[in-house]
């Protein structure tokens, strides 16, 4: 890297997504996005079901290719045109940066949580066995799972499997974390918990994308705030703005959906 | 003349050996069955096509021909073409790779249907596609298979029987021995079928063992 192209890197978004777009044969589920977030930052993405959240936040790790636009980490393009051999092994690269949770957790049921977060960092960062296991231990102690290091993921509660989920993120050290709805399918109960640890990761500026249904945390949470409808960001804008004095209909309308209850 | 089961005390050494070895031939073609079923599976999945579609025709070549044929093939057959295996050697890949076939199959059904999750979740770590499937896919997918193989193990203990025919010295070919010396065919056989039982129920044993050792890590 040139010196000028790391400077850049200090100054430039942590995130910088161009135009995304992205169809489903004749169907188009995003339709040019553009998002930037600086480091530490984190943005919160609302919408409707099916409005394109998750298949935008999964364009960012290129889990969902984008079909035209560009996503860059700092001074990498995520989505760089190469060989499908050279690809694979620039990806492999970038998703290291990028830490990614899922509604559903995916925890690896046949590994032990030690080894759900000692795996990735084994294989691709070549960490000895000791090494390995203090970055779990670390990362356990974070989310307040210390004592669960020896279970399996089947021994442990919906919100014990998505802070484990989330240690297991933690543990590559990324510099960005996407949450998909990571609270979706958890009990009323369980939501708290997690979103306590996602608090915490937010106080220690973590750079975040978390899509979410939970209002009320996105406006305590975020610095941001993208609402999405057919593909497209409507609005954006800060909390305050989008949550109380949102200038788009179809942002109201949903919000008054959302929002029964709260305010 | 009636049956006389007192000539067989005298040949119980020579079964058991004959046993031994039926054990020894299940358990080195399981364990290569299990291996290379694993192997096509995976090649029969992911593989480039220059290995994808030679693998899916040893499958179903395999899996749609007589053993006995094959286990000819490899061990009359293949003499001229210069491989000269003995007997015991072809009898181990000729099961092996009969049942690695049948393998095939029920380990990429298991594949198939491991949660896509899973592979997400291993890529988003940045782990390789060669890595996310050797490390995350296929482990669950055995594991989850592990009855269906377990039901193709006795198969293949049974139909060991049939390398005595090119001359392996195993249980039956042993009790065929016996009856060349006593000419008492039933008492033999019916011994024999006694042995197969008792190595069965301790497979059995073996399997539903490992079993619940695989249930316990869900
Ligand atoms: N593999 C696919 N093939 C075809 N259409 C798809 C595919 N994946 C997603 N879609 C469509 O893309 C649109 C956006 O889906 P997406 O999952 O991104 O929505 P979402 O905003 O995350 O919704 P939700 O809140 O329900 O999670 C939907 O209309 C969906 O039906
Ligand atoms: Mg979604």
């Amino acid at each position: 890297m040139s010196t000028t192209e790391s400077e850049m890197a200090g100054n430039g978004p942590m995130i910088d997504v161009k135009n995304a777009a992205k169809r489903y044969g004749t169907v188009e589920v995003l339709r040019g996005i553009n998002l930037q977030v600086r480091k530490g930052e984190i943005v919160a993405v609302i919408g409707p079901s099916g409005s394109g959240k998750s298949t935008f936040l999964r364009a960012i790790n290129n889990l969902d290719p984008l079909s035209s636009g560009e996503v860059w980490l700092e001074d990498v393009q995520v989505n760089k045109p190469l060989t499908s051999y050279q690809y694979e092994r620039h990806i492999n690269r970038v998703r290291q940066d990028i830490g990614m949770v899922f509604q559903h957790f995916n925890l690896f049921p046949h590994l032990s949580v030690r080894q759900n977060i000692t795996l990735a960092p084994r294989m691709l960062k070549r960490l000895s066995k000791q090494e390995a296991d203090g970055l779990a231990e670390q990362q356990l102690r974070r989310v307040g799972l210390i004592d669960r290091i020896d279970f399996m993921p089947s021994q442990l509660s919906g919100g014990q499997k998505q802070r484990v989920a989330i240690a297991r993120a933690l543990a590559m050290q990324p510099k960005v974390m996407l949450f998909d709805e990571a609270t979706s399918a958890l009990d009323p109960e369980l939501v708290e918990e997690v979103n306590f640890v996602m608090r915490q990761l937010a106080e220690s500026h973590m750079t975040m994308i978390i899509v979410t249904h939970e209002m009320g945390f996105a406006q305590d949470v975020c610095d941001r705030v993208l609402f999405m409808d057919g593909g497209m960001v409507v609005e954006e804008g800060s909390p305050d703005v989008i949550f109380r004095n949102p200038s788009q209909e179809r942002t109201r309308s949903f919000l008054r959906k959302h929002l029964k209850g709260r305010n | 003349m009636g049956l006389d089961f007192g000539v067989v005390p005298g040949y119980l050494g020579a079964l058991s050996v004959g046993a031994g070895w039926t054990v020894v031939i299940t358990v080195l073609a399981g364990a290569f069955s299990i291996v290379a079923g694993v192997l096509f599976a995976v090649g029969g999945l992911y593989g480039h096509p220059l290995i994808r579609y030679p693998v899916k025709a040893f499958v179903w070549l395999f899996r749609g021909t007589p053993l006995l044929l094959q286990l000819f093939l490899i061990y009359f057959g293949l003499v001229e073409i210069g491989i000269d295996l003995n007997a015991f050697v072809a009898g181990v890949i000729g099961l092996g790779l009969h049942f690695a076939a049948y393998n095939a199959d029920i380990i990429q059904a298991g594949i198939v249907a491991v949660d896509r999750g899973q592979t997400e979740a291993g890529r988003t770590l940045g782990l390789s596609r060669y890595q996310t499937v050797s490390r995350i896919v296929v482990p669950q997918a055995v594991r989850d298979v592990v009855p269906a193989l377990g039901n193709n193990m006795i198969a293949l203990l049974k139909d060991s029987a049939l390398v005595s025919v090119i001359g392996v010295a195993e249980l039956t070919l042993s009790a065929q021995l016996a009856i060349s010396k006593t000419f008492r065919p039933f008492e033999f056989y019916f011994a024999a079928a006694v042995f197969y039982y008792v190595i069965n129920l301790c497979l059995e044993a073996a399997l539903s063992r490992i079993e619940r050792r695989m249930e316990a890590a869900r």
